[in-house]
């Protein structure tokens, strides 16, 4: 930073802006700043919560109050004052949407101009979509079609009304209230979120998916996400998130808990643009999420990750191999330009016999960005024959960025096989130039490469969200050669 | 086509390239020789653009327009293709899309639209043909993996797909086996056309048994030192360089 010159200023000014950085002008109601048990108490009554969800959250709220911030991940960043934050911001608007007619055209075009168009998803592709703005879950499609399978796909607030025996049983049972400090933070304060359920032996006919916005200033986003596959059943779901450009710091700390029942499969897929700062890392978004799963006797589940935002990302998508024969998978492309800061990675827990877990980890750093890997794969001491493999490579697009890889390995089972494979590399001039000398722009030159470095990743994503993921991985990157 | 008057170009301060003068006709196949080291590859990598080295003095005439200004991209576009002695890995980037994309570009820069999908697998397919690129081959990532003679190969199925104006082949003949270099060579000539012209770079005269060059020119420190027809190919190989060396004053 110190050698920090006229010449980077002028080269990051060509950079692309942040290309969903508009606010759009919707009432909301917000409430006062600040976290308290009146606060809490506030929330809930505005959702108009039963006592067991308020006593939940001021649970949360009393073991939070005793716990201190974390600060050893690889991420340096001024810490969010709790106090100065709403916690709950909604759009104004008192009664709920029952079909998409009813949504308010102002919210109708914030969604297409983040390039949603959920009528064109809905016909198109058959994309169910769950929109969350701020803190409430404004529309819900196909809700009919999939209740037909006995599906439910609502937000987490409608699951708090309608099938509070699921959200009793299961919510807290993968990230427990006292997990880490943002985790309980989320507890305390949430707001709204997703909750999808499918019954036994059901395979969802399409992909489910959610859409994360926030909206207001000085608000921060805090949803849960809860995903529960009964025995033998199979889902997608998908996950994206934008944010306006804001100089301030937002705060993002959700809590998303996947259980898979036996042999049930879970695939997860998020592709994730959070506002990440401005050129000279002023505001962007803090993103502190835990995400966890557990899979029981034969299930799976998969997590595929696409992030490009975020001033400060950290985050762990995680398993846990419960059952045998269980498998966990992790696919991540980490992209870092300017002065964004990660710090993201996996566990694998593997409890039972047979269980097998994959980790492909691309991580690209550009500008004068941090971007770590770090990984746990853990093989308890009943784990016969658990095995996993872990391959991390990094880019690196500039002589300024960093990458680093955190690797941790604990064994307590001997017939446990482990393999590990790390890569470090720069772009290529060579590369760029002989893209380049076929006569393809040096724009498109780094998004074939850069995408090209990802694809055991992207293969990974859902038809169109791969094709979205493409496109923002060329964006963030763009002039960031040097 | 291409008219190149007293260029000098160096590298980190080194001068490699010292007052070369050389023109190419349309239709034309010329053939260009020298010692290691002499400053072909520069040559090549300097009418390509690459911005490594800086040109100190003289200028290009390609095509009617002013090649030293345009960037790598714009000359590719304009019609210049370099056929590599290195051709370069792109893991994970299929050969497919690659060429489309460049072929896409190039379309775009003279204003016409882009290939349909259907087209542009029967071009694939006759262009493979030619070469006898094994069609698989067109699908995977560009040259990773591919073996040495593969990737050379490669190099002419681009060629074939982009069809270039002014083609240079730098050691396109290094690596390959006899049928590989008849195949080349023979899609080389097949390419031949009198709207175009090839610069070939090689260092053995076995090349130009198949492609036979209008004219073949001995590069020596910098300098085209002599010129002359596919005969003077034969006299290298007999005599040597130190024939040229000791011929050329200093
Ligand atoms: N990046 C560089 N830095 C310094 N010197 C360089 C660089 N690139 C090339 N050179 C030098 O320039 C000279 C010409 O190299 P060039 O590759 O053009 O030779 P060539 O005629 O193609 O040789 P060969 O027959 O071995 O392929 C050599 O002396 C080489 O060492
Ligand atoms: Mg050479």
């Amino acid at each position: 930073m110190a050698n920090y010159t006229e010449d980077d200023l002028a080269k990051e000014l060509k950079d692309q802006e942040y290309k969903f950085g508009f606010v759009s002008d919707i009432d909301t109601d917000t409430i006062p700043i600040g976290l308290n048990e009146d606060i809490v108490r506030l929330i809930s009554s505005k959702k108009e919560e039963p006592q067991w969800m308020l006593d939940y959250r001021l649970n949360a709220l009393a073991i939070w109050s005793t716990m201190n911030e974390p600060s050893w991940a690889h991420v340096k960043y001024k810490k969010p004052d709790f106090q100065s934050i709403a916690y709950y911001s909604a759009p104004k608007q008192t009664k709920k949407y029952e079909s998409w007619d009813d949504v308010d055209p102002e919210m109708k075009a914030t969604m297409t101009k983040l390039g949603i168009s959920m009528e064109e998803q809905q016909r198109l592709t058959g994309v169910a979509v769950d929109f969350v703005m701020d803190s409430v879950s404004v529309a819900t499609s196909f809700k009919e079609k999939l209740g037909e399978l006995g599906i439910i796909f609502c937000s987490f607030s409608d699951a708090v009304q309608n099938h509070p025996e699921l959200v009793k049983k299961y919510m807290g049972s993968v990230v427990p209230t006292q997990d880490n400090y943002y985790a309980t933070l989320n507890a305390a304060v949430f707001t709204d979120g997703s909750f999808c359920y499918i019954p036994k032996g059901v395979r969802c006919p399409m992909e489910l998916s959610t859409y994360f916005r926030i909206n207001a200033g000085g608000t921060g986003q805090f949803e849960r996400t809860l995903v529960i596959a009964d025995e033998g059943s199979y889902v997608s779901y998908l996950e994206g998130c934008t944010a306006p450009q804001r100089d301030e710091n937002q705060l993002h700390a959700a809590v998303v808990e996947l259980i898979a029942l036996e042999n049930a499969e879970i695939k997860y897929s998020t592709v994730q643009n959070w506002y990440p700062g401005d050129k000279n890392g002023l505001g962007g978004i803090f993103n502190f999420v835990t995400k966890r799963g557990v899979c029981e006797k034969n299930a799976k589940i998969s997590w595929t990750q696409v992030e490009t935002g975020s001033a400060v990302t950290w985050k762990y998508p995680s398993c846990i191999l419960k059952g045998d024969n269980s498998v966990g998978e992790f696919y991540s492309v980490a992209v870092t330009n300017n002065y964004q800061q990660a710090d993201t990675g996996t566990k694998m827990i593997h409890l039972g016999k047979n269980t097998k877990s994959t980790i492909i980890s691309k991580g690209i750093s550009a500008g004068k960005s941090q971007n770590s890997y770090r990984g746990l794969v853990q093989i308890h001491k009943n784990a016969h024959n658990a095995r996993n493999f872990s391959q991390c490579d990094s880019l690196l697009m500039s002589s300024e960025c960093g990458a680093h890889t955190f690797p941790y390995i604990e064994c307590k089972n001997s017939s446990a096989k482990i393999e590990h494979e790390a890569t470090t590399s720069k772009i290529g001039e060579d590369q760029l130039f002989y893209c380049k000398q076929r006569g393809i722009s040096e724009e498109k030159a780094i998004g074939l490469i850069v995408n090209g470095y990802c694809k055991e990743v992207l293969n990974q994503l859902p038809m169109e969200f791969a094709v979205e993921a493409q496109k923002l991985l060329t964006i963030s990157l763009e002039g960031s050669v040097g | 086509m291409i008219t190149i008057k007293d260029l000098h170009a160096s590298i980190e301060g080194k001068p490699i390239l010292k007052g070369l003068n050389l023109t190419v006709k349309a239709g034309e196949i010329h053939a260009i020789m020298g010692p290691n080291g002499a400053g072909k590859s520069t040559l090549a990598s300097v009418l390509a653009g690459r911005e490594e080295y800086e040109i100190t003095q003289g200028d290009v005439n390609f095509n009617g327009v002013d090649l030293l200004p345009l960037s790598v991209e714009e000359r590719a576009r304009e019609g210049l293709f370099l056929a590599f002695q290195y051709p370069v890995e792109i893991p994970g980037v299929s050969n497919i899309n690659f060429l489309r994309t460049a072929l896409n570009e190039i379309r775009e820069h003279k204003g016409e639209k882009g290939i349909s999908a259907k087209d542009f697998m029967s071009l694939v397919r006759e262009k493979s043909a030619l070469v006898e690129l094994d069609s698989k081959l067109a699908s995977r990532s560009v040259n990773e993996g591919f073996s040495g003679g593969e990737k050379k190969r490669n190099e002419i199925f681009q060629m074939a797909m982009l069809n270039p104006i002014l083609s240079i082949l730098d050691e396109t003949d290094s690596g390959l086996d006899i049928d590989a270099l008849r195949i080349v060579a023979n899609g080389v000539n097949q390419l031949k056309t009198d709207q175009n012209a090839t610069i070939i770079i090689t260092h053995y005269q076995r090349l130009l048994d198949y492609i036979i060059p209008d004219f073949v020119h001995v590069l020596y420190d910098g300098k085209i030192v002599k010129s002359g027809g596919k005969d003077l190919a034969l006299e290298l190989e007999e005599k040597g360089y130190d024939w040229i060396k000791n011929n050329t004053p200093n």
